[in-house]
C-alpha cells in the first residue's frame, strides 16, 4: 500500500507544485469562455427554461474535468519518459495495478480540482441548483476514469510532444467542444444530433448537467450506462497495454 | 547448494524495431554468486546495458530466463525488483524535487515508511549531506549521479548493479565512490560493475565477464583473465645484414619503423630463454635488445578489437 500511495503522492505533487499552469491556467480559460458566451448570448437564449449562463458552467466545469484529467496522466507519462526518470518507477516493485490506479486517481483528482475552481470562479453568476449531487460525483470519477485513461494511452504511445499536442488538438479538443457543452443538441439539425450521440463525451456532459438541473438530453442512466461502458473499455485497453510495458519496456 | 545472486540462462534480445534488427544479446548465460564483486566489461554496444535492463526488468529478453535470487525477474517481478538496486548509466533525474524528496519517494516505491535514519547515513557517506535540500535540478553532473547511487540503495538491497558509474566522474570523485562500494561488497552486498576500463575492473572486481557483440567471450576469474594480458615483449634488433630464418619469423612481427627489429610477445617472462637460444642456434647476431613490460590496456584494446582467437 506505501508503494501505491506514494506513487499517488508524487503524481499529484507534480501537479500542484506548478499549480499556476495546471489549476489556475483552465480556471481562467473557463471564465473567459463563460464571460464571452455568456455576454453575447444570456439575454437571448434559454435551455430548458434554464438561463444560458447558468446553463453553460456545469458544461465548462465538466470539460475542464476532462481536459485535465487527460493532460496530467499524458503528461506525466511523456516527460519522465522523454527525460527518462521513468526508470525511478520501473525499476521498483510497484504492481501494475497500483501504477494504473495512482495515475488514474491523479488524473481524477487534478479534473476535480480545476472543476470544484471553475464551479467557484463561477458560482457568483447564480441560477445553478444542485439538484442531484451522487451524479454530479458519480460523472466526474468517471469523466476522470476515462479520460486518466486515456492520457495513459496517448502518454505511452506519444514518443515526443508533438505527438502529443497532435493527440490533444485533433481528438481531445474537437471531442470536448462538440460534446454540448456550449449547447443543448437538441437545438440542432437531425444530423449533427446523431452525431453527438455518438460522441462518449456528450453523456458525460449531459449527465454531469443532469445533477444540476434534473433535466437533460438524454436521460442520466442511459449517460451512466454509455459513460461506464467506455470507460470499462478504454481502461482496460490502457491496463492491457501497461501490463505488456507498450513503449515503457524495451 | 547455493543460492546465486544472478543467475542468466540462455538469454538472447534483439532490437527489431530500429532500421535493421540489432542482436543485443545472443544466448547469455551466467551465473553471479552472491557476494561477489563482479564486473562486466566491454566496449561500447557489447550489450551490457541490454544485459543489465534485463536483470532488471526494464527490457525483456525474447529469450531465455534471469533470476535475481531466485525469483524469475519476469513471474515474479515484485520479488525480484525488491532483492536488485540499479545505478542506470544515463544521467537521469526528476527536476521536480530536492535530493531528500527524491530519496523519501523512491523508499516510498519499495514500500519503506520512514527511511530518514538510512538516507541520512547515505548522504553522508556520497558526500551529499549540504545539497539534501537543494533541488535536482541545481546540482552538478556528479553530484546528480551520487544521488542516483543513493536512490540505488534506499532499500538496502542485496544485489547492487552500477553501470559505468564512473563515466564522466572526476578521480576524486571516483576513488570516493569506489571506497564505498568496496565497503557495501564487504558488508554482504553482491555488485556488479560494468566499464569498459580495464583499469577499473581490475581493482574492483573478483571475476569478470568480458562482452562483445552480445556475447560472453571470457569468463575468468579476475587474475586469471588479467594474466591472458599481462603478456611481456621481447625486442630484439639484428646487427646489419642479418636476417631472420621463416621459423623464427613465423612467431615475432616485424616491427615497422624500425629497420631489422622484431618483436616477439611472450606466454610466460621464462620464455625468453627459448626465443634466445633459438636466434643463436640460426647464427643471429643482435645490436640491440629490450624487453618491455606488460601494458594491459592496449592488449586488452587489441582483443576486444580482435577477437579471442588473437590471444588466446
Ligand atoms: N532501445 C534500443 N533500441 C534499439 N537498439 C538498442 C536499444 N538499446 C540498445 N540497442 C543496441 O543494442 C546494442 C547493445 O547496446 P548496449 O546494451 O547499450 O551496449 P553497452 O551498454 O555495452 O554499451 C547496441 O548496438 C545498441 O545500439
Ligand atoms: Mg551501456
Amino acid at each position: 500500500m506505501t508503494e501505491f500511495l506514494t506513487l499517488l503522492r508524487k503524481e499529484l505533487l507534480r501537479f500542484w507544485k506548478v499549480g499556476f499552469q495546471t489549476v489556475c491556467a483552465p480556471v481562467l480559460t473557463a471564465l473567459l469562455y463563460l464571460m464571452i458566451f455568456s455576454q453575447v448570448l444570456d439575454n437571448h437564449v434559454q435551455v430548458y427554461g434554464v438561463r444560458y449562463t447558468a446553463f453553460l458552467i456545469p458544461g465548462l466545469v465538466m470539460m475542464s474535468v476532462l481536459q485535465n484529467a487527460f493532460a496530467n496522466s499524458s503528461s506525466s507519462l511523456i516527460q519522465s519518459k522523454i527525460t527518462g526518470n521513468l526508470v525511478f518507477v520501473l525499476l521498483t516493485p510497484i504492481s501494475n495495478v497500483q501504477f494504473f490506479v495512482a495515475y488514474l486517481l491523479a488524473a481524477t483528482i487534478r479534473g476535480a480540482v480545476v472543476g470544484s475552481g471553475v464551479l467557484l470562479a463561477t458560482c457568483w453568476v447564480g441560477g445553478l441548483n444542485l439538484a442531484e449531487p451522487l451524479w454530479i460525483l458519480v460523472f466526474t470519477l468517471l469523466g476522470g476514469a476515462l479520460m486518466g485513461a486515456l492520457g495513459l494511452i496517448a502518454g505511452m504511445w506519444a514518443e515526443k510532444f508533438d505527438q502529443l499536442a497532435a493527440f490533444q488538438n485533433f481528438l481531445i479538443l474537437p471531442l470536448t467542444m462538440l460534446s454540448g457543452v456550449f449547447y443543448s443538441v437538441q437545438s440542432l439539425p437531425a444530423f449533427w444530433q446523431e452525431l453527438s450521440r455518438m460522441n462518449p463525451l456528450f453523456y458525460l456532459i449531459d449527465g454531469f448537467r443532469y445533477g444540476f438541473f434534473a433535466v437533460s438530453d438524454a436521460s442520466p442512466w442511459l449517460s451512466f450506462g454509455v459513460a461506464l461502458g467506455f470507460t470499462a473499455v478504454i481502461g482496460l485497453l490502457s491496463f492491457i497495454l501497461l501490463v505488456r510495458g507498450y513503449k515503457l519496456r524495451t | 547448494m547455493s543460492l546465486s545472486a544472478v543467475s542468466v540462462r540462455q538469454v538472447s534480445k534483439t532490437f527489431a524495431r530500429t532500421r535493421q534488427p540489432v542482436h543485443a544479446l545472443h544466448d547469455v548465460s551466467l551465473e553471479i554468486e552472491a557476494g561477489e564483486f563482479f564486473g562486466l566489461l566491454g566496449p561500447n554496444g557489447a550489450g551490457k546495458t541490454t544485459l543489465i535492463s534485463c536483470m532488471a526488468g526494464l527490457c525483456r529478453q525474447d529469450a531465455g530466463s534471469i533470476h535475481v535470487l531466485g525469483h524469475d525477474t519476469r513471474s515474479d517481478y515484485r520479488a525480484a525488483r525488491r532483492s536488485l538496486g540499479v545505478v542506470p548509466q544515463e544521467l537521469v533525474f526528476d527536476p521536480f524535487f530536492s535530493v531528500r524528496e527524491i530519496l523519501r519517494l523512491q523508499s516510498g516505491y519499495f514500500g519503506i515508511k520512514q527511511n530518514d535514519a538510512w538516507i541520512d547515513e547515505l548522504l553522508s557517506e556520497l558526500d551529499l549531506s549540504d545539497k539534501a535540500d537543494h533541488s535536482m535540478r541545481s546540482l552538478s553532473g556528479g553530484m546528480k549521479r551520487r544521488v542516483l547511487v543513493a536512490q540505488a540503495l534506499v532499500h538496502r538491497p542485496p544485489v547492487i548493479i552500477l553501470d559505468e558509474p564512473t563515466a564522466g566522474v572526476d578521480v576524486a570523485l571516483r576513488q570516493g565512490l569506489w571506497h564505498f562500494i568496496r565497503r557495501l561488497n564487504r558488508d554482504g552486498h553482491t555488485i556488479i560493475l560494468t566499464t569498459h576500463y580495464l583499469e577499473e575492473a581490475e581493482a574492483l572486481c573478483g571475476r569478470l565477464a568480458l562482452m562483445r557483440s552480445g556475447e560472453i567471450c571470457a569468463l575468468e576469474k579476475t587474475e586469471t583473465l588479467i594474466r591472458q594480458f599481462a603478456k611481456h615483449r621481447l625486442t630484439v634488433r639484428l646487427s646489419e645484414g642479418g636476417f631472420l630464418p621463416p621459423l623464427l619469423a613465423a612467431s615475432a612481427q616485424a616491427l615497422p619503423d624500425v629497420e631489422r627489429s622484431w618483436q616477439w610477445t611472450l606466454d610466460e617472462l621464462s620464455d625468453i630463454e627459448s626465443v634466445l637460444s633459438a636466434l643463436r642456434e640460426s647464427g643471429c647476431r643482435l645490436e640491440d635488445m629490450s624487453i618491455s613490460p606488460p601494458d594491459l590496456e592496449t592488449a586488452f584494446l587489441k582483443f576486444m578489437d580482435n577477437g579471442v582467437e588473437e590471444t588466446a
